[in-house]
């Protein structure tokens, strides 16, 4: 195993641990050193330490922390990279490097020179084998802020490795050998860290020194990665070149890159907003942790604030309960706060006696998050043992936990090619598409708005082990049990001053069965009685909202989900909402109806195939027969019908006229003009 | 407006956050405590999480009856100043046998603290553990996780740790097997120290320089705190100014010569200083991986 990370390579200054014991004639940074020659590796702090120590602690006590993680292989000089960091920041001491020199003489594979892999790889079994198993946590400063650097092993068999030291990182150091631009891992690294949604990748171009500092083969890796990530959804990221060798543009800027004019590793660092920042700018969310309980005159709900901020007298709601209250204090050992923010760990206490316990969520009262217990969701397996479908695991979201089973996942992802792959099940690293249920509501996020609750786990209940990481998408149907209380305008407010009751008119049937003409003539009539309605058309959604969809079998659920979702908007402002798409499938057409509970109508448009193509308004049916088209529904595709439709249209039997007066009676019941 | 969090406070409310994860989803934990200044902020924490309560575990001190005078002193007045139960526990066998630093140098250490750490989570049946543990410690802490899983034989497998993501924590597990928490974790001996400094959290004196008497072996500077210290034929104790960067054992504890008499000075002197502060631990020195071999055997 790992054999990608040992070999020492023949090149000199290659891979592990380069040169560090050659002297290296360098900057003159101002803050930061250069990197010690041999024999006089000096430790050499700040200089306001010794002359001011109050000045430089109350300096240091206002620094904020950034957590990141380097990725890529160990022939991307990582190793040097992060020991480059170290040395600069000073964060490595005498006795370490002695012990460090020692080890590398002795098990190390640069020969008399330092291995600072063997800084990183800390463990015994790690040091014997020469490969890095483990996420390792370093810890540095410079004068404007803490720096937590996870260390990811960078082979794909350590992925889950990578998506443990990524889980809880702000920002992404990818590293590329400017010899060998972007190569399979760099794809791989940064299709992890979109998945999980970091808010800020570093491309890293290393070994600029081996390249000549040549500039046009920066900007030639420059723009390969940014053909390559913006097709995976990374719209933006800080391309920086370097040498972990020569330290330029790590901690100092380059002499040798005087074309180089953006901002140093370490200045960019320094400067990137961090994530309970931007956290606050969300909506109050407070998983209950414990409820804090030690005298019958005390009742306070502690947990850390996933998102927003709170003060006394915010109107909160507990969910899933959906009860309200207000925030009467906020709770420390040193002193009630007036406000608190994302990110700090707080006790609650509120105006009135709720119901509320460990697992529920304290939310803004008119903005609270969502609940339901069926998921689609992205998966990364983490265990031996694989996925079995329908089998129950513990999951764990935020601070709940409850059953849940997994269904056979819709694709895996492979993480070299990006490809969607067709699979039973998800092995040890793999990524797939799946949909969970739950034994019971939860309360949720999805993932892109935050991993406090949008992140889970499954847990193996025979073995306990962690299996596998989960990502939250969409809820596929919404919870029964939860009742909303009224925020300002209902959506039965909407309704009701447009005098209707919202509905979803969800048209299905063949290409040229008559859904458009029918849908177009019920429209019309709506309007004519002063109906409040909107025709959601199959090509205006595809060339708009869903023009990044194709039509994979992934895409095409996500096209009728959002569909679906739009249509959900719609009749929350209380319109009645007719869709005309073939929907071919009975699993997506039941996803919307789940997703608006008794106001979903489905349609049949019932002509049969012969008729349809008969009629070939559009000439696709002969495009489909010789071949042209492929996947067409009725030829080369299956259609479902509906089982038990709310209506079902005979056109050989109904002219369309008489099909929508019949619609419209359905859902405004007796015909009457006056209405 | 944004509130930017400080680094200090971000690590204080991911602690608070670990311990209050513990309580609520493990049957008795315990907290180590060793009186050192990690396991009085370890302590101060838990009063915050837990406020206005009080934190719903004991303290549980392995006792190996060689420890400084000055730390009995703090440690039985801190847990009564918290409102916690302290359980001290001694392994009776190394009592029985008269082990002691002196004669018996790392078996010692693997009796009275390895030994008598397994001892007393068995007897207290403890399945969840708080420790003090910093992964800028050392290298294999480094790569431990903040839940700890360790078998019914009390034992770390390094090589098959839970994933642990984002703030979510596994802490199940079968009966017999307990979890070790380290809600220090991602601190730093600065971080400690300023934050030790920031809360005025009270600290063993011997952090503090004072003149003490002490006498010079094997290139470490030994306080000779009671008059168990057996001294060398010739040997006399000599007042120096000395302060202590960790805390264990008297006679296995190196002192470092200073001056800084406050906390601000320690903190200075720390970062002026080219060694790391497990330079003054006798039990490191023996190989690289030594304290990953302890831990695996179920050391802290």
């Amino acid at each position: 195993m790992g054999t990608n990370m040992t070999s020492p390579s023949p090149l000199r200054g290659e891979g592990r641990g380069e040169g560090l014991s050659q002297a290296i004639p360098l900057d003159t940074a101002p803050l930061h050193g250069p990197l010690p020659a041999s024999g006089e590796r000096e430790y050499r702090p700040d200089a306001l330490i010794a002359e001011d120590i109050h000045a430089y602690l109350a300096q240091h006590q206002h620094k904020s922390l950034l957590r990141f993680i380097t990725c890529g292989s160990v022939d991307d000089g990582k190793s040097t990279l992060i020991g480059r960091l170290l040395y600069d920041t000073r964060a490595i001491f005498a006795d370490q490097l002695t012990a460090l020199e020692a080890d590398s003489k002795r098990v190390g594979t640069q020969g008399q020179n330092i291995d600072f892999a063997l800084l990183v790889d800390g463990l015994a079994a790690e040091r014997e084998q020469g490969i890095t198993i483990d996420v390792a946590y370093r810890f540095f400063s410079t004068a404007r802020r803490k720096f937590i650097v996870a260390d990811t092993p960078g082979h794909e068999q350590y992925t889950r490795n990578m998506v443990t030291g990524a889980s809880t990182a702000d920002a992404a150091v990818i590293l590329i050998d400017a010899r060998k631009g972007v190569l399979t891992q760099t794809r791989r690294h940064s299709f992890l860290v979109h998945l999980l949604k970091l808010r800020h990748v570093v491309l890293a171009v290393n070994k600029m020194d081996l390249v000549g500092y040549d500039q046009a083969v920066f900007d030639q890796i420059v723009a390969d990665y940014r053909a390559f990530a913006g097709s995976i959804g990374i719209a933006d990221f800080t391309a920086i070149p370097i040498s972990g060798l020569g330290g330029d543009n790590i901690a100092a800027g380059s002499t040798a890159m005087p074309w180089y004019d953006g901002p140093t590793l370490i200045d960019h660092l320094e400067t990137v907003d961090v994530g309970t920042d931007a956290a606050q700018q969300r909506a109050f969310r407070l998983p209950v942790q414990w409820v804090n309980r030690p005298s019958l005159d005390f009742r306070g709900f502690s947990g850390l604030i996933a998102s927003g901020t709170v003060r006394p007298g915010d109107p909160v709601r507990v969910l899933p309960s959906g009860r309200t209250s207000r925030v009467a204090r906020i709770v420390t050992m040193g002193g009630d706060l007036p406000e608190a923010v994302a990110g700090q760990s707080v006790t609650l206490t509120l105006a009135d006696e709720v119901d509320c316990s460990r697992g529920d969520v304290l939310a803004t009262a008119d903005a609270p998050p969502q609940v339901a217990d069926q998921f689609q969701a992205t998966l990364v397996w983490l265990d031996e043992t694989a996925l079995l479908p329908g089998r129950s695991y513990w999951l764990k979201l935020g601070t709940q936990t409850v059953g849940a089973t997994v269904q056979e996942p819709r694709h895996a992802i492979d993480v070299n090619t990006m490809a969607e792959l067709s699979v039973k099940t998800l092995g040890l690293n793999d990524i797939g598409v799946a949909e969970v249920y739950t034994d019971r509501p939860l309360v949720f996020e999805p993932f892109e708005e935050g991993a406090d609750l949008g992140g889970f786990i499954l847990i193996d209940r025979t073995t306990n082990a962690t299996v596998a990481a989960g990502l939250l998408s969409f809820s596929l149907r919404r919870a029964q049990n939860v009742h909303w209380q009224a925020i300002d305008i209902t959506r039965e407010a909407h309704a009701q001053q447009k005098g209707q009751t919202p509905r979803l008119l969800w048209f299905t049937g063949l290409s040229g069965s008559g859904k458009s003409t029918i849908a177009n003539l019920v429209e019309k009539k709506l309007f004519a009685l002063g109906r409040h309605s909107f025709l959601l058309d199959g090509d205006n959604v595809r060339h708009g909202l869903n023009k990044d969809l194709g039509f994979t079998d992934a895409d095409r659920v996500e096209n009728i989900r959002r569909i679906g979702e739009v249509a959900r908007l719609m009749t929350d402002a209380g319109l009645i909402v007719l869709t005309a798409f073939i929907s071919p499938f009975r699993a997506e057409r039941d996803m919307v109806r789940a997703m608006l509970p008794g106001e979903f109508v489905e349609i049949f448009v019932d002509t049969p195939l012969a008729e349809a193509e008969a009629r070939d308004v559009k000439g696709l049916y002969a495009k489909a027969r010789s071949g042209e088209i492929a996947n067409f529904t009725g030829i080369s595709s299956p259609y479902e019908s509906p089982e038990h439709p709310n209506i079902r249209i005979d056109t050989t039997r109904e002219s369309p006229e008489a099909a929508a007066e019949r619609i419209v009676e359905h859902i405004l019941g007796v015909w009457s003009p006056d209405l | 407006m944004t509130v930017s969090l400080t680094h200090l406070q971000r690590l204080e409310a991911e602690s608070i956050h670990i311990l209050r994860e513990v309580v609520a989803e493990a049957e008795r934990p315990v907290m180590l405590y060793s009186v050192g200044k990690d396991s009085a902020v370890m302590l101060h924490l838990a009063k915050k999480a837990f406020f206005p309560g009080t934190p719903p575990f004991p303290l549980l001190h392995v006792d190996t009856t060689w420890k400084f005078r000055a730390m009995y002193a703090l440690r039985d007045r801190a847990a009564a100043d918290a409102g916690m139960e302290l359980i001290v526990h001694k392994n009776s066998d190394a009592e029985a046998q008269g082990i002691n630093p002196f004669d018996h140098g790392s078996l010692h250490t693997d009796l009275w603290k390895t030994e008598g750490l397994k001892q007393a989570l068995t007897a207290g049946g403890y399945d969840a553990a708080f420790g003090g543990a910093r992964r800028d410690e050392e290298k294999s802490r480094a790569k431990e996780r903040i839940f700890s899983f360790r078998n019914a034989h009390q034992r770390w497998d390094p090589k098959a740790q839970r994933p642990e993501l984002w703030r979510l924590y596994n802490a199940r597990k079968a009966r017999g097997e307990s979890m070790r928490v380290f809600p220090l974790s991602n601190w730093t001996e600065l971080d400690i120290w300023q934050y030790i400094l920031a809360e005025q959290i009270e600290i063993v004196p011997l952090y503090l320089a004072a003149p003490r008497p002490t006498v010079e072996r094997d290139g470490m500077l030994l306080m000779v705190d009671d008059d168990r210290f057996r001294l060398a034929p010739g040997e006399v104790p000599v007042d120096r100014s000395i302060r202590f960067r960790t805390l264990g054992c008297y006679p296995l504890t190196g002192a470092v010569e200073s001056e800084a008499t406050d906390l601000t000075q320690v903190i200075q002197e720390m970062l002026l200083t080219t060694t790391s502060e497990r330079q003054g631990r006798a039990i490191d020195h023996d190989q690289s991986a030594s304290m990953e071999k302890k831990k695996a055997e179920g050391y802290f």
